[in-house]
């Protein structure tokens, strides 16, 4: 079968606006060349430093932004031929999760508005449909029925991140951008909505575009990885090749700059140091 | 606030910490009344050692370190308790008193290196100032010592970088200046509040090898704060872990990742990705807010091993949990927890 998505030699060049005096500076290139598929229920990891690149190639590839020079096709259709029209019923399968779940719903809209706003806009479901579907897509992020009328501020960031997972499922689509879906969650958090996508691409199939800066998270849960520096794809393959065996310098640095649970040197602690030492005075104990 | 005398303990004693907070309590005064956000939290930073306090965001990690650093705001917050810096107690001191400890005794970097950074001045002559303003140096010597320290934080080609300005700067790079400024006029504490959180992990790695490497040559101690476990391990001694505004668990860095005696910490570290395995382990539920952290223990509403009444009766001390470990749970003597490695 041929892949879900295919990306072919994206550019992306942004303008540096004018100097001071006045002269037009040369324009910016952030993403050169890039090419890479992604297979129908497999994750594509990309991961890279700040600025490589990473967002603006997300991006591209759902035409959010669109691409000085190459071609994305998705089930075997260039989104570059599509017309406005026939972009926003593809717009159905294909669509992305952001980093900021504190800003990427509107404060104004209800949980159930919020939910049922992409299911207005790309089906034809009736209004009983509708409502039996938002809250069959709330009940499988794991929110509540007594949730439903309740305002994002309302929400912790987790349960954002879950609100806008549902969001994304409600027009059934078959790919989605996750763009640094956790990097603003806490620990013991990330694990839910981690575990929410994972056991969605088990039940459905899907197929994910997973941008992180973090490699640990990517080399968990990618199929393979595309490593991008300065706007590059600079290797690409699976988890085991890249982290274990890195080909290029930056991925190796990459890589050996993971952080690892392992004490890195030797302990400083003075011996016999008294620890802080219980917590209470003795008398302000309670007794049990 | 009167500012009270205190004997500073003495300081020929090597074991007497850099910094010593027993007992700590803050309250801010919100629209909700007095709310407790740091409850009896102890720590002991010594002198020369790096100490990292980790913990999910909202849980008091900051705001401990404001107030060893006495940079709350007096009047919107009621700190109780004892911080010792180098044996001199600063609860109850003089904003005077405080600020002289600051930037001589303590000095802090935090997360966002560009906006603690003035963006009108070179990033040298912010080094420079700093050592004319505390160490009374004159224009020349204050300008030979930056960049003296620009060039010990591994700012390439310091005398010509002395006169950039900070947009002209990486991340990485302004983070290293406010290293620079930090330590210029050789404090005995550093801390470091989430200060490799916003940088690349090549940046990171860079970092915490710089810490390390003026550390030795310095005899620093270093309080460092994170949210982020897998940093936490790297050129550390000791592990404070945070949870709704109290310590939780207090061990050796190692034995954190060996012998967790928190369900909390087992918890945390269970929810590192691991690759091995294809299911993460979540801890179920939210961090619960200041004002509704429930009674008791405040980890029993998310716990595995919660027992009604001895979990969810009074509150829950610190106490020893086999050797110099300290834990914040009542049953810590009957499970068995698991660490992550072997
Ligand atoms: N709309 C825009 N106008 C001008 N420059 C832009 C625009 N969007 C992105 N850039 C620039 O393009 C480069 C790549 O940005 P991008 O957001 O794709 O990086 P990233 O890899 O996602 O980084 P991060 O990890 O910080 O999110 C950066 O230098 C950025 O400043
Ligand atoms: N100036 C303030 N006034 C009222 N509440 C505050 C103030 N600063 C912090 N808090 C609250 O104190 C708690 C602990 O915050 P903080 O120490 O910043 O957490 P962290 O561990 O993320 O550093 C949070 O609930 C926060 O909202
Ligand atoms: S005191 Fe009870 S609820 Fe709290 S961590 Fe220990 S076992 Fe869990
Ligand atoms: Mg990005
Ligand atoms: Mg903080």
């Amino acid at each position: 079968m041929s892949p879900l998505l295919v990306a072919n030699g994206l550019h992306k060049s942004y303008p540096q606006g004018r100097s001071l005096w006045g002269r037009a500076r040369p324009a910016q290139s952030v993403v050169r060349d890039v090419s890479f598929h992604v297979d129908r229920g497999e994750t594509l990891g990309i991961v890279g430093e700040t600025g490589a690149g990473k967002s603006t190639v997300g991006r591209m590839v759902l035409r959010l932004v669109e691409a000085d020079s190459g071609h994305v096709s998705f089930d075997g259709t260039d989104l570059s031929t599509l017309s406005p029209a026939s972009l926003r019923r593809m717009r159905q399968r294909m669509t992305m999760i952001f980093q900021d779940p504190f800003n990427s719903l509107d404060p104004r809209m209800t949980l159930r508005a919020a939910v049922r706003e992409p299911l207005t806009l790309h089906t034809s479901l009736g209004g009983a449909e509708k409502e039996a579907r938002v809250r069959e897509l709330l009940e499988r992020v794991g929110m509540r029925q007594d949730h439903l009328d309740r305002y994002p501020r309302e929400f912790s960031g987790g349960q954002l991140q879950r609100i806008a997972i549902a969001r994304a499922l409600a027009a059934d689509p078959d790919f989605i951008v996750c763009d640094e879906p956790v990097a603003a969650l806490d620990l013991s958090i990330q694990a839910q909505v981690l575990n929410l996508l994972l056991d969605l691409q088990q039940e459905r199939g899907l197929s994910y575009l997973f941008i992180s800066h973090d490699l640990s998270l990517v080399r968990f849960l990618a199929h393979r990885v595309a490593v991008m520096s300065q706007g590059v794809i600079v290797e690409q393959g699976t988890p085991e090749e890249v982290f274990t065996d890195p080909k290029h310098p930056y991925t190796r640095a990459l890589v050996s700059a993971i952080p690892t649970p392992r004490p890195t040197r030797v302990s400083r602690w003075p011996a016999g140091f008294p620890a802080p030492g219980p917590s209470r005075p003795a008398t302000e104990r309670r007794s049990r | 606030m009167t500012d009270v005398l205190v004997e500073p303990e003495v300081a020929s004693d090597p074991l007497a910490p850099v910094l010593k907070i027993e007992c700590l309590n803050v309250d801010f005064h919100t629209i909700d009344g007095w709310v407790r956000v740091v409850d009896d939290v102890s720590l002991v930073v010594p002198a020369g050692t790096t100490v990292r306090l980790v913990g999910e965001s909202g849980s008091g990690k900051t705001v401990t370190s404001l107030a060893a650093i006495g940079l709350l705001p007096p009047d919107t917050t009621r700190v109780t308790g004892s911080i010792r810096l180098a044996g001199e107690e600063l609860v109850g001191a003089s904003s005077a008193r405080l600020s002289r400890r600051r930037g001589r005794d303590v000095a802090m970097v935090f997360q966002e290196p560009r906006r603690s950074l003035d963006p009108v001045f070179t990033v040298g002559y912010q080094i420079a100032e700093v050592l004319r303003r505390h160490e009374g140096l004159d224009r020349r010597a204050a300008r030979s010592r930056a960049v003296e320290m620009l060039d010990r934080v591994g700012i390439a080609d310091a005398e010509r970088r002395f006169g950039a300005y900070p947009h002209e700067f990486s991340g990485g790079m302004c983070q290293r200046v406010m290293l620079a400024i930090a330590l210029a006029c050789r404090p005995r504490l550093l801390i470091a509040d989430e200060a490799t959180t916003a940088l690349d992990v090549t940046v990171q790695k860079e970092m915490l090898a710089l810490m390390n490497d003026l550390q030795d040559e310095l005899g620093v101690a270093i309080l460092f704060i994170t949210h982020d476990l897998s940093v936490v391990a790297e050129t550390c001694d000791w592990v404070n872990v945070m949870y709704a505004g109290q310590v939780v668990e207090s061990t050796a860095v190692d034995r954190l990742f060996h012998e967790p005696r928190h369900p909390y910490t087992e918890g945390l570290l269970a929810a590192i990705p691991d690759p091995q395995r294809r299911r993460l382990q979540a801890i179920p539920g939210v961090v619960p807010a200041p004002t509704s952290w429930p009674t008791g223990c405040r980890f029993s509403p998310r716990c595995d091993y919660a027992r009604e009444g001895v979990c969810t009766s009074g509150a829950i001390p610190l106490e020893p949990a086999g050797g110099a470990q300290l834990t914040r749970c009542a049953r810590h003597a009957e499970i068995e927890l698991k660490g992550v490695l072997a």
